[in-house]
């Protein structure tokens, strides 16, 4: 099935996990947050978090800052 | 009666949170992590502001937060928001990740000025303190607005001193003694504007709880030898306020006796 993770298609496999798809794109999960159609799931819910077709997934981190960037992301 | 303040003694709360430093820094724009990681030792700052954003998905991305002293209070920004609902969902994001009901909430109004959107802010912080936040908001230097980002139950507000990234110093002097005399119960923290150290020394006279900075120490030759002057700078403009400045008259009044002076 297609997600679009970030902005970007990707193609995985059905009845995928939120934890899977950590796991599956090699992020370490402490100190990230995830967005599922624009909803917070709490990390203590990502293995019970079945993802479905066309489902828009934002992964977030943290990058130095302290000012607005000038365009938007 | 003469009071020596010791800086230590002279804390500066934001919620139910203690600091000694009155200076709160960012991590962007420097040149090397080394250099950042030198800068915030020497700025003796104990919060520091990080962004949100995606994670890159093509590579490994290190986690930037392991350069940071981790006895660093993290003050996550919703820096690159344009609109509440974005900014609520990035305040969201980054409490989830962190486990800290801290938000800087900043949302831009426009690229060129990136000046806040005060309307949008108010209502961003408004969901936001309800949710339990505790929310720190950037905003244009307007008393009425601090008022209403207080009365929504901000426990701070951050009026800018000029744009953002600008070093143009402290362009509002009056607005911000204003804000001071009218609100002499609130923390207002001064984000935005200063280039120099003499910048925050003004800052800090015009009687703010803090001053955030970021470019101003990133950009400068030598980052860590501004960020201690950043310092030194807060603490003389604190202790100044503190102090209480002499009244500024028009012409001379002679220091020493005009008696006896030999003819």
């Amino acid at each position: 099935m297609n997600l679009r993770i970030n902005g970007e298609d990707r193609e995985v496999v059905d009845n995928l996990s939120l934890k899977e798809l950590v796991t599956q794109l090699d992020l370490t999960p402490e100190r990230i947050a995830i967005q599922l159609n624009q909803n917070v799931v709490r990390r203590a819910d990502w293995p019970s978090t079945v993802l479905k077709e066309n489902d828009q997934v934002e992964v977030v981190h943290f990058v130095g800052g302290g000012e607005p960037v000038s365009s938007r992301q | 009666m003469s009071t020596v303040v010791s800086a230590k003694s002279d804390r500066f709360e934001v919620g139910d949170r203690t600091f000694t430093s009155r200076l709160i820094i960012g991590t962007g724009k420097y040149r090397t992590y080394d250099e950042m990681k030198a800068a915030h030792r020497a700025s003796g700052a104990e919060m520091v502001t990080v962004a949100v954003r995606r994670v890159p998905l093509d590579r490994s991305a290190e986690s930037f937060l392991d350069h940071l002293d981790p006895a660093m209070q993290l003050l996550p920004n919703t820096a690159g928001c344009y609109t509440a609902e974005e900014a609520i969902r990035t305040a969201r994001l980054a409490r989830e990740a962190l486990q800290t009901d801290l938000i800087k909430l900043e949302v831009i109004g426009d690229q060129t000025t990136l000046f806040p959107d005060n309307e949008q802010t108010l209502e961003a912080a408004r969901v936001l303190v309800q949710e339990g936040f505790t929310v720190l908001p950037y905003f244009t230097d307007d008393l009425i607005m601090a008022k209403k980002l207080l009365d929504v139950g901000c426990p701070a507000v951050m009026p800018l001193a000029a744009p953002i990234g600008s070093g143009l110093g402290i362009q509002n002097p009056a607005n911000l003694r204003i804000m001071r005399e009218q609100l002499p119960e609130a923390t207002i923290i001064v984000d935005a504007g200063v280039g120099t150290a003499s910048d925050a020394a003004i800052a800090m006279e015009l009687g703010a709880d803090a001053v955030l900075m970021n470019t101003a120490i990133a950009e400068a030759q030598d980052a860590a030898k501004m960020a201690q002057a950043m310092k030194l700078a807060i603490e003389a403009g604190r202790f100044a306020y503190l102090a209480g400045r002499m009244s500024k008259r028009l012409y001379a009044s002679a220091s020493s006796p005009l008696t006896g002076v030999v003819r």
